[in-house]
């Protein structure tokens, strides 16, 4: 099991104190953050994808290849590539060098996004987007398994003889979940692929991803990859602690009224009663994360956004303290019991190229 | 078999003649349907159906509805709501006219409803208002938005203003909701049985990447 935490890398004003960072200082901060979730111990830093302001992270692989720099264990990822908009051709080949210099501690996330404009901006039709989904990826899907590609499709040049370049570190393509919110269709497109499913609950309540949780399965299953069990499933989370559960919520409650998103809507009694954030202490945070299992199973991956509505970096870092410290350790302790033995585990290119050795020797 | 009729009424004040007219309505349809006093062709002609209702108050749902459209999810209340709405054999919506048009809260409802959730569902429109002078709302304002929603609308829809409540000898407003009432029974008793709800549908994955494939 893998945990880890996702960064929006927005630029909000903290409503404490009215003060604003700087696109500058909020770059650099990401980057600490990156850093100290290795230092706490945790396995995965991934940085969302966005094109407009408030949001500084535009370029993903350009931070993540600093960050990949700067430390040694940790897996980058990303919360979401958006697989709609960019070029298959340009991700194949950003992430492809990005594993290399990385040692392979790469994988990404699918997104379409959520950012309408986005789609024109960069000239392409968002009543489009599941169908731009569905084709890029199939095209991205095949540059890093065939040497030699020619292709046609319905949104893009075709290519005749187009080699994408670095192939693969080792000749493992980086391994790919799909980001959804509320469509089937890209639950089915993960399950087709056998490639990993992450549901960003954080704003929904769980009735919702069961189903959508349960189509995957049903289908990874259908198409097979494995059993339903086996199937690849990721899950974001929120939280803000404290040792006692009164201080984070008196804390939290001014990010929360004020937070892009959900600010100025339901009370954060609500908020924390019907979706997966957690405002209290440690062992709240453990309790409520725990529940997940029950919900959808065993799974892979477990992310955290920790640095949204304008937390103070050094509140985020104080954050990420008690995250490695009190509660990762205890789950992982706790998600392992009862695990079966043959539900995996979160994927990294050892275990694929392990997995692909396998299968050569079988063959 | 049992079909179930949903009446969603947006009337504020307590009691209210938006509700009195949708109970009306409903009472009218729910006649119709038990007594099989329908034109049946196509069925097979026996008796009548029974008939589920549930009357959805978005008086009570205003809190939710408006947390709604912030966060984007229903709270666990409106989530029963609009899945039964979605589901349901048949329609009664009943607005009052507030500053000429349905009400925000009435609009409001139907927003944060998916926009193919009420595709083919039966719908019979009625509104209520202090004179008569905006019964026109109803052909202006409350049909397009259900045709844009693609459900079934009635032909008869129907306007109570104030005076209607006391027009002693004249019947227009009882007929009218009978008549609307049987063009909404035919519908409901014509129906094949609701498709459940909650299930995920889903594009199989050929189909999606074979839209795809470039022609010729």
């Amino acid at each position: 099991m893998q945990f880890g935490i996702f960064t929006v890398g927005d630029v909000t004003t903290d409503a404490t104190n009215g003060r604003t960072p700087s696109e500058h200082e909020r770059i650099k901060a990401m980057v600490t953050i990156a850093q100290k979730a290795e230092e706490v111990g945790l396995d995965v830093f991934a940085t969302g994808e966005h094109h407009n302001p408030p949001f500084v992270p535009s370029s993903p692989t350009t931070m993540l290849g600093y960050v990949a720099a700067r430390t040694d264990r940790l897996i980058l990822s990303t919360s979401t590539t958006l697989i709609t908009t960019n070029d298959p051709v340009k991700i194949a080949e950003d992430f492809a060098m990005l594993q290399h210099l990385a040692d392979g501690r790469v994988d990404l996330m699918m997104g379409r996004g959520n950012t309408g404009p986005v789609y024109p901006w960069f000239g392409k039709d968002i009543r489009q987007g599941i169908p731009l989904a569905v084709e890029n990826y199939a095209l991205l899907h095949k540059l890093w398994r065939e040497d030699t590609v020619d292709w046609a499709g319905k949104f893009r040049t075709p290519l005749q003889s187009f080699t994408s370049t670095p192939r693969p570190l080792d000749g493992v393509p980086p391994f790919v979940w799909h980001g959804s919110i509320r469509s089937p269709e890209i639950a089915e497109q993960a399950a087709y692929y056998g490639d990993g499913f992450f549901a960003n609950n954080i704003f929904w309540p769980k009735e919702h991803f069961k189903k959508l949780i349960g189509l995957y399965r049903d289908r990874f299953a259908h198409y097979g990859h494995g059993t339903p069990e086996q199937a690849i499933v990721g899950l974001g989370g929120q939280v803000f602690m404290r040792k006692n559960s009164q201080d984070a919520v008196r804390e939290f409650r001014p990010y929360f009224d004020n937070a892009p998103v959900y600010g100025h809507g339901p009370s954060l009694e609500d908020f924390t009663d019907q979706t997966p954030l957690t405002v209290g202490s440690p062992q709240e945070v453990i309790d409520k994360t725990l529940t997940f299992r029950e919900s959808f199973g065993d799974y892979q991956r477990q992310l955290f956004l920790m640095d949204h509505a304008g937390l103070p970096l050094k509140t985020v870092l104080e954050q990420l303290d008690l995250l490695g410290e009190e509660v990762v350790p205890v789950l992982r302790r706790e998600f392992a019991k009862g695990r079966p033995a043959h539900v995996p585990e979160g994927p990294t290119h050892q275990s694929l190229l392990a997995r692909r050795d396998a299968q050569e020797v079988d063959a | 078999m049992t079909r179930h009729l949903v009446v969603i009424t947006a009337g504020l004040s307590q009691p209210s003649s938006t509700r009195l007219l949708a109970d009306r309505l409903t009472a009218a349809v729910r006649q119709q349907v038990t007594d099989g006093n329908v034109d049946k062709s196509g069925s097979d002609g026996d008796g009548g159906s029974e008939v589920d209702v549930r009357v959805v108050e978005l008086r009570d749902l205003a809190g939710d509805i408006a947390q709604n459209m912030v966060t984007g999810f229903p709270g666990p209340q409106l989530r029963d709501a609009v899945e039964a709405v979605t589901s349901a054999d048949g329609l009664i919506a009943v607005t009052p006219v507030f500053t000429g048009s349905y009400s925000g809260l009435f609009k409001s409802f139907f927003d944060v409803i998916d926009k193919d959730a009420l595709a083919g569902t039966p719908v019979l429109i009625a509104a209520t208002g202090g004179t008569a002078r905006h019964s026109l709302v109803l052909e202006h304002a409350m049909r397009p938005l259900f045709s844009y929603l693609r459900a079934v609308v009635m032909p008869t829809a129907v306007y109570a203003a104030t005076e209607d409540w006391g027009a002693a000898g004249d019947d227009t407003l009882a007929l009218r909701i009978d008549r609307a009432a049987a063009e909404l029974a035919a519908q409901v008793t014509a129906r094949p049985a609701a498709r459940a709800a909650g299930a995920e549908t889903f594009i199989p994955f050929d189909r999606q990447l074979a839209d795809l494939t470039p022609q010729g």
